[in-house]
């Protein structure tokens, strides 16, 4: 055990105050510029991360960051810069870097800030803050624990890459011309640990972790030490399947990535360029007929909670897949402005998407399923959003007769993610909270896996 | 060079901070103070910018600016690190007070660190590439570069281009003395083309850069190349039919395939991993992994390349590490703590994103030495196979070896000659036996064009790779036709 001295002032950040003032300063450099309209976002954070290897302290690291960027309208030209130096006379050369950008951009009429009546008024409290009185020397304490409940689980577990305790603060502030000055502070604490078992198969590696705004709802760190060993050893002695179409099962942790692609392939960006799969498909219907999708962004707490988006814009809880019908896009104004919509609250991502579970245990879907492939763990990025087409890496367990028979590895999962979605057969209950896309475990009928 | 580099990164980075000599010893020695081994700080400045165009016209464009310090305490095996975005004294001091808290306390101030000048290549010019084009000249070649792609094929709907600069400044002191500076230029361009045929959608995407200014893309018409790439690309897709799944032959073309290289035995022979033991190639140095076709080097010396480097991030110079030779596994990418802990020599691949994080071992350009074979001669060689010569992303797991990259153009091979073009499709296969399943290697050795971006632990750096063609008598092809 080291000694560490205690970080008594990584609060010492900027105020919000100062946040705020340094917006309000880039606005009104910006119209001093002559600019016609003009938003700024000024973020500052601070934060502990701490790896322990094998029983000792690895890493300790302290991090600090602050930024500012400015975007500005001059008519419906556009230019932005940004900046990690806040000072005045930096704040001045930022905007005037923005002005000057657009001295040489195209005018462009669907440039802008969001409407005004989409301004978020009343900023409701969504209780996203709340500071880890954490130590350097409590992190390590929590991370020897992590590690030490994973390396005594079992003797196969031979090797570890650490176990990593993080805790972050950060306030976000966005102004626009417009009057809209809007602060959120943030925090988001978190466990991981990652160990290597071997036994005379060969080595694998796997991980879990836990992650929170409240050190309070973190998993125990025991509970994520075990669960990382338990990963980690179900793995060993992997085989190669043979190449075959079968049904597959994606694990929750694994499934939010289908979300993800479902958001790409669904956001403003993607449309206007007509470099999405689902293009045109407002209404139609583009999921299985039981699946419900909503956005939840006022959910206390959560990760991916906020009550406004990177342009001020109030979000709202709506319906984006009902009955498996696209009932709306993601969009930022410029997008929405592109294809003739309204914003939907969206610009910098969504917040708290949720798809509707089926109310079977991941066991009860694997009986459902009765055989096919359980995903665990995917590698790659073959996933073109143009066409939907999609391949990936894959490692996880061959399942028969609804049970786990044997764990697999170096084959890939194939098939298109328009069909994919269209064929989705259900969801399971076991809901991962750790992500800002909440979904239990997807099974897909029919997908093919190239394997021997 | 070096010398006059060093002298003009102190001049602009620390004099307007008030960073003086005096400054960075008092700063060296309260890291120093007691149980620390060695101690770095690392200073950078960075301007970038980008401009983008769509629709036919660039609608926005960024510049940033970024600078910072970083403070590294090492002792034994555990790292301090901390740092500050304000280039100022007492948030230097403040930094240097957190790193080095990774130590036991005790023990007062050392004798100040007497400095000397590091060594340093000359591989590309101390140039800022933002001011080599006139603003108005930029956004006028990504006018014209749309304008050409749009009229070479009527079906080409969308039309996107992307130039991006970086100048990046800096320094480091290390606590055995040593101090050096270098100063990087870095750019960039990208085209991207949706085409549409009978409601079919398909896109193609060509690019590339390096360390130099602008004039790089002007010269040997490289900008309209890739718009002519990217369009042809896009037009193969669209007569691009479902992949074949299952194991099979595979040929990958020359270049940007390398990137089976980087993931497939580069990040598994970065020595950070080897010295834990968590790479499937650790502990197997002289060990057969390879065909004895293949010589696989990792080289940060390649003049005006997007993965070189004059020095490292820890003031290293950069060299040419023969990985494989002949097929035995001859060497690790090292850092100076690797390196250290495991008895080997630094070899220039101590690189980090930024001030603001850890050095660790990463690859600069990789790349497989050419072999004899004509590569139509390879392909000729093949009944049924695959051919792939574009790729997208990879990714290894690296105590398990296994790792993938995903084709975005291929073709079948039937009966020795290439046949129709299929969908991008993922190729999984396993690290330290892939190679040794590489049966031909052609004599058409090629670097990419200067494209790659490497992501290890949440830090990206720019990469280099680069291969012959070459034969692997199986790799899984992750397709869709049984």
């Amino acid at each position: 055990m080291v000694e560490v001295k205690e970080q008594t002032d990584r609060s010492r950040v900027l105020s919000d105050g100062e946040l705020a003032s340094t917006v309000q300063q880039a606005l009104e450099e910006a119209r001093h510029f002559g600019a016609t309209a003009a938003e700024a976002s000024a973020s500052a954070g601070a934060g502990l991360s701490v790896t322990a290897r094998l029983g000792e302290t690895e890493t300790i690291e302290h991090h600090r960051d602050k930024d500012l960027s400015v975007t500005v309208y001059f008519g419906d030209r556009t230019g932005s810069a940004t900046t990690s130096d806040l000072s005045r006379k930096a704040v001045r050369e930022t905007v005037r870097a923005a002005c000057t950008i657009a001295r040489y951009t195209a005018s462009d009429p669907c440039a802008g800030l969001a409407d005004p009546k989409h301004m978020a008024r009343d900023i409701p409290d969504l209780d996203l803050c709340r500071p880890w009185a954490l130590t350097a020397e409590q992190a390590i304490d929590l991370a020897l624990q992590c590690e030490d409940a994973a390396r005594s689980v079992d003797p196969r577990i031979v090797n570890s890459e650490g176990a990593t305790v993080s805790s972050h603060q950060g306030t976000d502030v966005y102004g626009n011309t417009h009057g809209f000055l809007g602060t959120v502070k943030a925090t988001r604490h978190g466990v991981s640990c990652a160990v290597i078992s071997q036994d005379d198969t060969g080595m694998q590696r796997d991980y879990w972790y836990t992650a929170a705004r409240d050190s309070k709802d973190l998993e125990d760190v025991a509970s994520i030490g075990r669960k990382a060993a338990a990963r980690t050893l179900r793995r060993l002695g992997a085989r190669k399947i043979r190449t075959q179409k079968a049904d597959v099962v994606f694990e929750a942790p694994v499934a939010s990535s289908l979300l993800s692609h479902f958001v790409n392939a669904a956001r403003g960006g993607s449309l206007y360029r007509n470099a999405s799969f689902l293009v045109g498909a407002l209404g139609r219907m583009v999921f299985a007929p039981d699946v419900e999708i909503v956005e939840r962004p006022h959910l206390a707490k959560c990760l991916g909670s906020a009550p406004f988006d990177d342009e001020g814009v109030a979000t709202r809880d709506r319906t984006v897949v009902s009955g498996g019908r696209l009932e709306g896009y993601f969009l930022d104004s410029y997008a929405a402005r592109k294809l003739g919509l309204e914003t939907t609250g969206n610009a910098g991502g969504v917040h708290n998407l949720a798809i509707r579970t089926g109310g079977s245990s991941l066991p009860e879907l694997l009986k459902k399923m009765d055989r096919g492939l359980l995903v665990t763990e995917m590698i790659g990025f073959g996933i073109n959003i143009v066409t939907g087409d999609y391949s990936r890496g894959a490692a996880g367990f061959w399942v028969e007769h609804g049970e786990i028979q044997y764990p697999v590895e170096e084959i890939t999962i194939a098939g298109n993610l328009g069909e994919m979605f269209r064929n989705l057969a259900e969801v399971a209950d076991d809901v991962d909270s750790r992500s800002t896309l909440l979904t239990g475990s997807i099974w897909i009928p029919g997908m093919m896996i190239a394997g021997s | 060079m070096q010398t006059e580099t060093l002298d003009q990164v102190r001049q602009s980075l620390l004099e307007p901070a008030g960073i003086g000599s005096n400054e960075l010893d008092r700063t060296m020695s309260r890291m120093l103070n007691g149980g620390v081994d060695y101690a770095d700080l690392y200073f950078q400045y960075g301007r970038h910018e980008s401009w983008a165009l769509e629709e036919g016209h660039v609608k926005n464009a960024t510049r940033s600016i970024e600078q910072g310090v970083g403070a590294r305490a090492i002792s034994g095996e555990k790292t301090g690190f901390a740092y500050s975005d304000d280039l100022v004294v007492p948030a230097l001091l403040e930094a240097a007070s957190s790193a080095r808290a990774i130590a036991r306390q005790g023990g007062e101030g050392t004798a100040p660190v007497v400095w000397r000048k590091g060594v340093s290549l000359a591989l590309y010019g101390d140039i800022d590439p933002l001011v080599t084009l006139a603003d108005e000249d930029k956004v006028s070649l990504l006018e014209r570069v749309e304008r050409a792609a749009r009229a070479m094929d009527s079906r080409v709907q969308q039309v996107m281009v992307s130039l991006a600069g970086s100048y990046e400044m800096v320094m480091v002191l290390r606590s055995d003395g040593l101090a050096a500076a270098d100063v990087r230029p870095l750019v960039r361009m990208n085209v991207t083309v949706i085409v549409e045929q009978e409601g079919r959608r398909e896109q193609g995407t060509a690019g590339g850069g390096g360390r130099t200014g602008y004039e790089f893309f002007v010269d040997q018409d490289r900008a309209f190349g890739y718009a002519r790439e990217a369009v042809r690309q896009a037009l193969v897709n669209l007569e691009a039919r479902p992949a074949p799944a299952g194991a099979m032959p595979v040929v990958l073309g020359p270049g940007w395939p390398g990137i089976l290289l980087h993931e497939a035995i580069g990040h598994g022979l970065e020595g950070d991993f080897n010295r834990k033991g968590t790479s499937a190639f650790a502990n197997r140095l002289g060990e057969r992994v390879a065909s004895e076709h293949c010589t696989v080097v990792d080289d940060g010396t390649l003049s005006g390349r997007r993965g070189s480097l004059n020095i490292d991030d820890e003031g290293t110079p950069t060299q040419r590490t023969v990985l494989i030779e002949n097929g035995i596994l001859r060497g690790y990418l090292h850092d100076t703590l690797n390196a250290r802990l495991m008895g080997h020599a630094p070899t220039g691949n101590g690189r980090r994103e930024s001030y603001a994080h850890i050095p660790m071992p990463r690859m600069t350009n990789t790349y497989m030495l050419a072999g004899a074979q004509h590569p139509e001669e390879i392909i000729r060689s093949v009944k049924r196979g695959l051919y792939a010569v574009n790729f997208g992303g990879g990714q290894v797991d690296i105590t398990s070896g296994k790792f993938v990259f995903s084709a975005s153009e291929a073709y079948t091979i039937e009966n020795g000659r290439i046949g129709a073009p299929v969908k991008g499709a993922t190729l999984i296969g396993n690290g330290p036996d892939v190679l040794t399943r590489v049966s031909m290697v052609g004599n058409d050795m090629q670097l990419d064009p200067g494209v790659g971006t490497c992501g290890k632990d949440g830090q990206s750096v720019p990469v280099g790779v680069g291969q012959p063609t070459m034969l692997i008598d199986g790799l899984t092809v992750g397709g869709t036709e049984g």
